[in-house]
């Protein structure tokens, strides 16, 4: 079965993006060869990242290294920043007035905050899933072809929205109803439909927000299983306040911690899940992970 | 737990005394009665206004209802009037207004509401768009005078049906924009973000999924705002329209009456007959809003099952 989407000329979803007459040089996609070929997703590589509202500084300095192809997860109390800074990495952050984020954020050789990047351009390769479920109040179908149809796809339709639905675990249930609307499905149902439409435009990462908080355990075990289907193609960071889902699914933890109230948050420890869990160097790490504080 | 005469007063669980909280007899359940005759009363007292108008109005003006009445002239005559020029007049601006207003409301609302920066401009414009949806229509008639019947008199034809509408434009076009960005700030930013986050362009988030979640509230006032603008009089007279015309208006340059002015200038002529022919000329104007607004919620809830 084909991985990638091909339309009618042979030209996967990437390459079309990379011919849409957009604004601006297309420096994120020169010497980018290995984006639309084959399994292998690419990874991040952050330095120096900060992030502020205003003056307000909510995130200082992170240094990590997201690998491709593999689950990262980030724990670390509220209000320590992991939101912030997931969303400096498909440049959400700055649609909010006001905000802004420094530093280097590199999707495989190339800087997203280098001169000249669209950002819409990064925001169809760095897809996201929100916390609060929201599917928009179209069809289903509709959903997960929306955003394809935007960036230019012009192959099989039909078929695209059936192997989205299918990589989401959701196509069964609604292969049914697909031009029902979107808002009629259950919590865990529609946050698989957001997934399956964040599928469709084929991004290299996904970054998910807390996908599982608000829904039921049933749901969140069908999402967790999602994951580990999703790291064989993609590069997956996820931001968890449910410790044991972290150690459950991922390869990688990063921990965030403020000191003092007031303090912006920072990158405290990150190394391989197995080793976070059972020997961590720094001290929060392991009172936040064994459950004194959090 | 200290009463009124300041002895101290101990409370079971559930209070069986009574002895802090006050059961809901008597006086509670009264008020909460007295209430709702009175709210419905009010709700009546509007209703019950409306209606003994509306049938004084039918009861005048029905017999009066003829194809004849419809599609004659006006005339010296009571009995040979008709209100043909003033219903295709009204009909007329009532087309060229929406084609004016709605799009120029809609952009507005949606500039100001998604594209427009929080800056002290901005906000200048938000409190005058409220404050001019306020204006007596007079001034509007008087500025469309100004603008569209002298100063742009070449392009418009002077006292023509598109000046009149140029100028009912204006007048309604505050509302329909306080309107479309009503409807835009219910929308929450989560569908914006969910957009965004698949690599959409602002517009294409506007034009794929805000615009139809706006479009039914949008809608609403804009029926609201062109009902108005259908029956009003003073701006038109201003800015031209005819008390007493012997053509049917011929295109959008074209000298008119509308409906409003019609009756208005059967009411004041001494003749029982003409009083009749204003009540007719009152159903047909009320024939006209209900049909327009028919039409406008037919529109408005097909869009609403779509989106």
């Amino acid at each position: 079965m084909d991985r990638r989407s091909v339309n009618e000329e042979g030209l996967t979803l990437s390459e079309i993006s990379r011919e849409r007459p957009e604004a601006g040089p297309e420096t994120i996609e020169r010497g980018d060869v290995s984006s639309g070929q084959g399994d292998s997703a690419l990874g991040m590589k952050i330095e120096n990242l900060s992030a502020f509202y205003g003056s307000f500084k909510a995130v200082t300095d992170v240094n990590i290294d997201l690998r491709a192809n593999k689950v990262t997860a980030l724990i670390g109390p509220s209000g320590c920043g992991k939101s912030t800074f997931i969303r400096c990495l498909n440049r959400m952050h700055e649609v909010i007035t006001g905000a802004r984020a420094e530093g280097c954020v590199k999707l495989g050789e190339q800087d997203i905050y280098g001169k000249g990047v669209d950002p819409v351009r990064i925001r169809r390769r760095i897809g996201m899933v929100f916390q609060k479920p929201n599917p928009f109040s179209k069809s289903i179908y509709e959903n997960v072809a929306w955003g394809a149809r935007i960036n230019g796809y012009k192959g099989d339709m039909d078929e695209l929205v059936e192997r989205s639905l299918r990589q989401a675990a959701l196509w069964d249930e609604v292969k049914d109803r697909l031009k029902q609307s979107g808002m009629g499905l259950s919590g865990g149902q529609q946050q698989r439909l957001v997934i399956a439409r964040t599928l469709a435009v084929e991004p290299e990462v996904i970054l998910m927000d807390e996908p599982a908080s608000a829904l039921d355990p049933v749901s969140t075990q069908k999402i967790e299983d999602t994951m580990a289907e999703l790291k064989k193609r993609y590069t997956v960071v996820i931001v968890t306040h449910n410790m044991q889902q972290a150690a459950r699914i991922s390869d990688y933890t990063g921990f965030f911690y403020i000191e003092n109230m007031g303090d912006p948050g920072r990158l405290w420890e990150f190394d391989e899940t197995s080793k976070m869990f059972s020997a961590p160097e720094r001290k929060e790490t392991e009172d936040y992970v064994t459950g004194r504080f959090g | 737990m200290v009463t009124r005469s300041g002895a101290q007063k101990s409370t079971q669980k559930g209070d069986p005394e009574g002895a802090v909280f006050k059961p809901p007899t008597g006086r509670r359940h009264v008020w909460d009665r007295v209430f709702s005759v009175l709210l419905l009363a009010a709700t009546f007292v509007g209703l019950v206004v409306l209606a003994i108008l509306l049938a004084d109005v039918s009861w005048d003006g029905v017999p009066r209802l003829s194809w004849n009445f419809i599609t004659s002239f006006s005339s010296v005559i009571p009995e040979n009037s008709g209100i043909y020029p003033a219903l295709l007049g009204s009909l007329w601006l009532l087309l060229l207004t929406t084609i004016v207003s709605v799009p120029l409301g809609i952009g507005a609302a949606v500039y100001l509401e998604e594209y427009a920066a929080d800056t002290w401009l901005t906000r200048l414009v938000e409190i005058n768009i409220s404050n001019l949806a306020g204006v007596p229509s007079i001034i509007y008639g008087l500025l469309g005078l100004g603008i569209f019947v002298n100063l742009l008199g070449p392009i418009t034809g002077g006292q023509s049906l598109i000046s009149g509408a140029l100028t009912l434009s204006l007048l309604i076009l505050p509302v329909i924009i306080i309107a479309g960005r009503e409807a835009l700030r219910s929308i929450s930013d989560s569908v914006r973000e969910g957009g965004m986050a698949l690599g959409a362009t602002k517009w294409e988030v506007i034009w794929g999924h805000l615009l139809p979640m706006a479009l039914p509230g949008t809608l609403t006032g804009a029926i609201l705002a062109l009902s108005r603008a259908i029956g009003e009089t003073a701006p038109l007279i201003v800015v031209g329209a005819a008390t007493y015309i012997t053509f049917a208006p011929d295109g959008p340059l074209s000298r008119y009456s509308a409906l409003p002015i019609q009756i208005y200038y059967w009411i004041s002529q001494p003749q029982p007959g003409f009083q009749a022919a204003a009540a007719a000329g009152i159903v047909v104007l009320m024939a006209v809003l209900v049909l327009s607004n028919s039409v406008a919620i037919y529109l408005r809830n097909r869009y609403q099952t779509r989106a």
